[in-house]
């Protein structure tokens, strides 16, 4: 069963089921084979483009689809359920476009942000260093004034789509200055001098590519920089907020899933003459994974709404992202025990979902990092 | 030219189909959407269109159902029809196939389409017979289960899937030609294409707007009256052979349908 959505009107509930129909028919299918391979799928994120899904939340002024993050990110929960990778490539794309989108001048948005959101480029965001994951503060690659523009040297650890993007929203230090020297640059992906290193070897989202990105010397125009000369890290923990509910929407869907793969295998199997699902200790599993996704997607969905009207909401994304991916991580334990034996095989799903909900615990801020953020804002009465 | 295609909204296909049983009928308050035949009767439309053949003016939707219907009509406009028309009205409500035939023909009637494709199942009554219905009040021809559609001779050469093979059958314009699932690959409507559905020409029809004799519509229209509907009867268990042998496999089955006088 799909999940039972309220929706605001009858466009944005086309639009959720455009994207379920077509993580059905072209997600789903080719999940199981393309995770075992390792192969990223580059084609589909072109067809993602032209359906207008990779620019959904940005307005339709600026070239994007004019979606609230309510309805995209209950669209893209679709897509993740079906292929973790495929949902959280559409997360970063849109997030690599958030500083250009919200940050830019009006010359370099009527430059490059109209290609980025038209969805035939993907994008990739590059933050975390080998040294500076939890704590970005700490990033060591430079960006360096020459007479025409900046030069870039470094490396950038753990990039989404390192070595497949068309561009780059990197962040590097322009002064010694640990808040105030980082700056934010878009880097086209065939800059010269710019290398991905061999994609890491993972334990799950195989199918999506994450490498070291080196920089020696890459050389950029001036007009590169996006935002003020030093701004980069508050760009970066911004664009951050709203990944973080992309990567919380990616989650829920994969709860969903686990969900729904357990409840039809509990109402086929049986065991001691009846279907496993009527016995209540199994029962009563099946239906705590059921109210901690509902309550995954109520959590996300609040914070959505909060920012479609303005208001402040980053406590809220830290707080939905920590419930959605811990609440994933738990579904997909919990499905690959119903499914007993089966579950720990690659004949289903389930223990691939399990494998990916993990990642979602560390990237875009660990849970630890979420937990720390929420704090603060408690510590600063803010926000209750 | 103009192609008019006709669209049903039908329960979603992931919607366990249920009878209510204070009525009677099918349960139909669940999730709809458009049924997925017609998709590709709308999409057959678009490649003529696409194709250059034949030079396509206006592709035009048309339904006939409740209120609720018109989202099936935003559909088929989000997948390229450029309006579309709702055929609406109490009057209605209750016909049978040959009633909404005919409802629908006279709609058709109006709009002298040179094409008039639909799909040749709903998902819900599949009844496979509203084309023929309507190809006989506009006095057109029928083709019923077209899997392929080229255009030849200023005509349509098509393949439709037959019992027995495929049957080749070239046909003049206007014809009323039903499309099977196997003729394309329907595509997917972008987001602007649904957000731009709202702003295409929806006209509204009564029954009387549309010139349709009231008394052959509606359940007091309708020669057909409907009894009991019942879920049909679980099937049987089948026999399972293991297949441990494959010869003795291939002779188990053999002499089963042997048994049976299938072969
Ligand atoms: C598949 C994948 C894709 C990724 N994609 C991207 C990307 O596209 N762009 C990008 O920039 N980065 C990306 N990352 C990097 C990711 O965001 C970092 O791995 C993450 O932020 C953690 O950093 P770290 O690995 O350096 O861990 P560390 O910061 O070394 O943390 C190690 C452990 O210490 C804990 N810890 C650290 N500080 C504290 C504290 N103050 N209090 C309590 N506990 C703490 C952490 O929670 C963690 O458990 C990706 C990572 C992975 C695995
Ligand atoms: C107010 C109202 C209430 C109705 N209530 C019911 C009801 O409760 N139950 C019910 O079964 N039907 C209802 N109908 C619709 C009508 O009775 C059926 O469409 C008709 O019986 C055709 O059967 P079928 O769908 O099995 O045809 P099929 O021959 O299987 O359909 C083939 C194709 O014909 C076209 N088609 C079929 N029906 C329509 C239509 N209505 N409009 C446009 N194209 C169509 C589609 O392209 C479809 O793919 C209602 C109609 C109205 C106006």
């Amino acid at each position: 069963m799909p999940a039972d959505r309220l929706l605001p009107d009858d466009e944005s509930a086309a639009i959720v089921a455009l994207a379920r129909d077509f993580a059905a028919a072209e997600l789903a299918p080719r999940a199981a084979a393309a995770e075992e391979a390792g192969a990223f799928p580059r084609e589909l994120f072109r067809e993602l483009g032209r359906l207008g899904i990779l620019g959904m939340p940005y307005p339709e002024e600026l070239g994007g689809g004019g979606q609230s993050y309510e309805v995209y990110l209950q669209a893209l929960e679709e897509l993740g359920g079906a292929w973790a990778s495929v949902g959280v490539g559409v997360s970063v794309h849109v997030m690599s476009c958030y500083p250009l989108a919200t940050w830019g001048s009006d010359e370099q948005r009527e430059r490059w942000l109209g290609e980025l959101l038209a969805g035939d480029l993907l994008g990739a965001y590059a933050l975390s260093e080998a040294e500076a994951g939890s704590d970005p503060g700490a990033m060591r690659a430079r960006a360096t004034r020459v007479a025409d523009g900046y030069r870039l040297d470094g490396s950038k650890a753990w990039v989404t789509h390192g070595g497949e993007a068309d561009f780059y929203t990197l962040f590097a230090r322009t002064s010694k200055d640990r808040a105030r020297g980082i700056s934010c640059f878009l880097v086209p992906g065939d800059a010269p001098g710019l290398a991905a290193q061999a994609p890491e070897r993972k334990m799950g989202l195989t199918g999506s590519t994450t490498a070291t990105v080196d920089l020696d010397a890459v050389a950029l125009d001036a007009d590169r920089v996006i935002g003020a000369e030093g701004d980069g890290l508050s760009i970066a923990l911004q664009a951050l907020d709203s990944g973080r509910l992309g990567i919380a929407a990616v989650a829920v869907g994969v709860a969903q899933a686990a969900l729904d793969h357990a409840v039809a295998y509990a109402r086929e199997r049986r065991t001691f003459g009846k279907a496993i699902i009527d016995h209540q200790g199994l029962g009563f599993l099946l239906a705590d994974m059921a109210a901690a996704t509902a309550c995954a997607r109520g959590v996300m969905l609040d914070a959505a709404r909060r920012r479609d009207r303005g208001l402040p909401f980053s406590q809220q994304a830290s707080i939905a992202k920590l419930v959605a991916t811990d609440t994933a991580m738990k579904v997909t334990t919990d499905a690959v025990q119903v499914l007993g034996g089966y579950g720990y095989t690659k004949e289903f799903p389930v223990e691939r979902l399990m494998r990916e909900a993990k990642v979602m615990q560390i990237f875009e801020g660990t849970n630890q990092i979420q937990r720390l953020v929420i704090a603060r804002h408690l510590a600063r009465g803010a926000g209750r | 030219m103009k192609i008019c295609v006709l669209v049903k909204e039908v329960p979603d296909a992931a919607v366990e189909k249920r009878i209510d049983p204070s009525t009677g009928r099918m349960d139909r308050s669940g999730e709809k959407n458009l049924n997925p035949y017609d998709t590709h009767a709308i999409e057959a439309a678009m490649q003529l269109k696409e194709g250059g053949a034949l030079q396509v003016d206006e592709i035009v939707a048309v339904t006939m159902g409740p209120e609720s219907a018109v989202r099936a009509l935003h559909k088929a406009v989000s997948l390229g029809a450029d309006r579309s028309i709702h055929l609406t009205d109490a009057a209605l409500a209750g016909s049978d196939v040959a009633a909404t035939g005919y409802a629908l023909a006279k709609a058709l009637e109006k709009e002298q389409p040179d094409v008039v494709l639909l799909g040749q199942q709903s998902d819900d009554g599949e009844c496979y017979t509203i084309g023929a219905v309507v190809a006989e009040h506009l006095k057109a021809p029928s083709l019923t289960q077209v899997i392929k559609l080229d255009v030849v001779d200023g005509g349509l050469r098509c393949e439709r899937q037959a019992e027995y093979g495929y049957d080749t059958v070239q046909v003049s314009l206007p014809a009323v030609i039903s499309v099977g699932d196997a003729i394309n690959e329907p595509r997917y409507p972008s987001l602007k294409a649904i957000m731009g559905a709202k702003k295409k020409p929806l006209e509204t029809a009564s029954a009387a707007d549309a010139g349709i004799d009231a008394s052959l519509v509606g359940g007091d229209g309708s020669r057909v009256q409907c009894g009991e509907f019942k879920a049909p009867p679980a099937k049987a268990a089948g026999t399972i052979i293991e297949d441990e042998d494959t010869d003795a496999t291939v002779e188990q089955i053999v002499a089963w349908l042997d048994e049976r006088k299938l072969i």
